[in-house]
């Protein structure tokens, strides 16, 4: 009945190197599991080649024509050497969203600190990337033109936290919708044994209404789980076009 | 699967299978690269819940930042109340600012000079 039983981490086999805790728990086994399902996805659906696609190659050639668009129109051709990176991170997400819409199957996406991992290894990379590209000129960045110099003082702390909470803001985001949404179906779904087990006969009728709620919200949460992976990647793109193009 | 819409074309049989492919190539590259940008309207189906979302998070961001390395600097350098108050308006501003930027539209960039070239492809980040 506990609407937040459903994230806890269950050690599947223990590991442990040193006094580090490694143990392969139920959301490695999710990651695993999406791994696996992009990369056959991908090597089956390409396997044949054709002209005329068949199922599993249009969607395949759907998803990357799907990323590839939305690195150009949102990084520019600049940024086409990362296209690898943000399809890995794309399909990761997404297929780690949808999948935990399955029963019983874990959302690793609804664990900040998985997020937090993929945020902070965009801003680190972005940040890389600025740097390499630039060099020095990166740090007068968070200097704006034009601005009194007694201002500096104020400003400069000001653009650097705002930098800084770009992996925070982007982890945030994707934590917090999978996990208010899969909360959320549980709470509903939690009305109906309430309902039955407190008005006896009368429950199975009113407890018809939060299923209707739950199967409304279970089409919300497959759109969440797309926009949400889409939200991830197209900030990224943003990010990596800021670091090509340094204003 | 195929373009059944012309019966011209269908009733033309096999014989021009080569010109239906190129017709079909013609109409979307098939790298996706050359391709057009999608009109505005795509971005603009993603929704104004998601949006409102956005904005909240970018301002709960920089809060985070700011009064986390607050309390950091505080333990580091043992100056208990002041860091964390110094760094909690720094933390406020950067969240103002990041909401500025994500409402206006003018992408992530550090810095205000962003504005021209953020604004040149025309559209809002709308998520």
């Amino acid at each position: 009945m506990d609407p937040l039983h459903q994230f806890q981490i269950k050690s599947i086999f223990n590991f442990s190197i040193g006094h580090t805790d490694v143990s392969f728990s139920n959301s490695s086994l999710s990651m695993v599991a999406v791994v696996v399902i992009v990369y056959t996805l991908m090597m089956l659906g390409m396997r044949s080649r054709s002209v005329v696609p068949g199922r599993l190659q249009s969607l395949a050639e759907v998803l990357y024509e799907f990323v590839s668009g939305t690195l150009r129109d949102n990084a520019g051709h600049e940024a086409r050497p990362f296209f690898p990176f943000v399809f890995t991170l794309f399909t990761f997400i997404l297929f780690g969203n949808v999948i935990g819409m399955i029963p019983w199957v874990f959302t690793f996406t609804s664990h900040i600190i998985v997020t937090f991992a993929m945020a902070i290894f965009v801003f680190l990379l972005v940040t890389l990337v600025a740097i390499v590209r630039h060099g020095v000129k990166f740090f007068t960045s968070f200097m704006p033109h034009g601005v009194p110099m007694w201002l500096a003082p104020i400003l400069i702390p000001i653009e650097v936290v705002s930098y800084m909470s770009r992996p925070i803001s982007l982890s945030i985001r994707l934590f917090a919708n999978m996990m208010a949404g899969h909360a959320m179906m549980k709470v509903f779904a939690g009305f109906v044994i309430l309902m039955v087990s407190g008005m006896g006969a009368a429950g199975y009728v009113a407890g018809a209404l939060p299923v209707a709620v739950n199967v409304a919200l279970v089409g919300f949460e497959l759109m969440v789980a797309f926009l949400q992976a889409y939200v991830f990647t197209i900030l990224t793109c943003l990010y990596l076009k800021d670091a090509i193009h340094l204003h | 699967m195929l373009n059944s819409e012309d019966p011209a074309v269908l009733a033309s049989g096999l014989v021009d299978i080569e010109e239906r492919v190129r017709m079909a190539r013609e109409k979307k590259d098939s790298t996706g690269w050359n391709r057009k940008p999608d009109s505005p309207s795509d971005l603009k189906a993603n929704g104004m819940i998601s949006y409102a979302f956005r904005i909240g998070t970018e301002l709960a961001a920089g809060l985070v930042v700011g009064v986390g390395s607050g309390i950091l600097i505080d333990q580091w350098l043992g100056t208990k109340p002041w860091g964390l108050l110094l760094m909690f308006f720094l933390g406020a501003g950067a969240g103002i600012l990041n909401v500025y930027r994500a409402i206006n539209g003018l992408g992530y960039a550090t810095g205000y000079q962003g504005t021209k070239s953020a604004g040149d492809d025309g559209q809002k980040p709308g998520c």
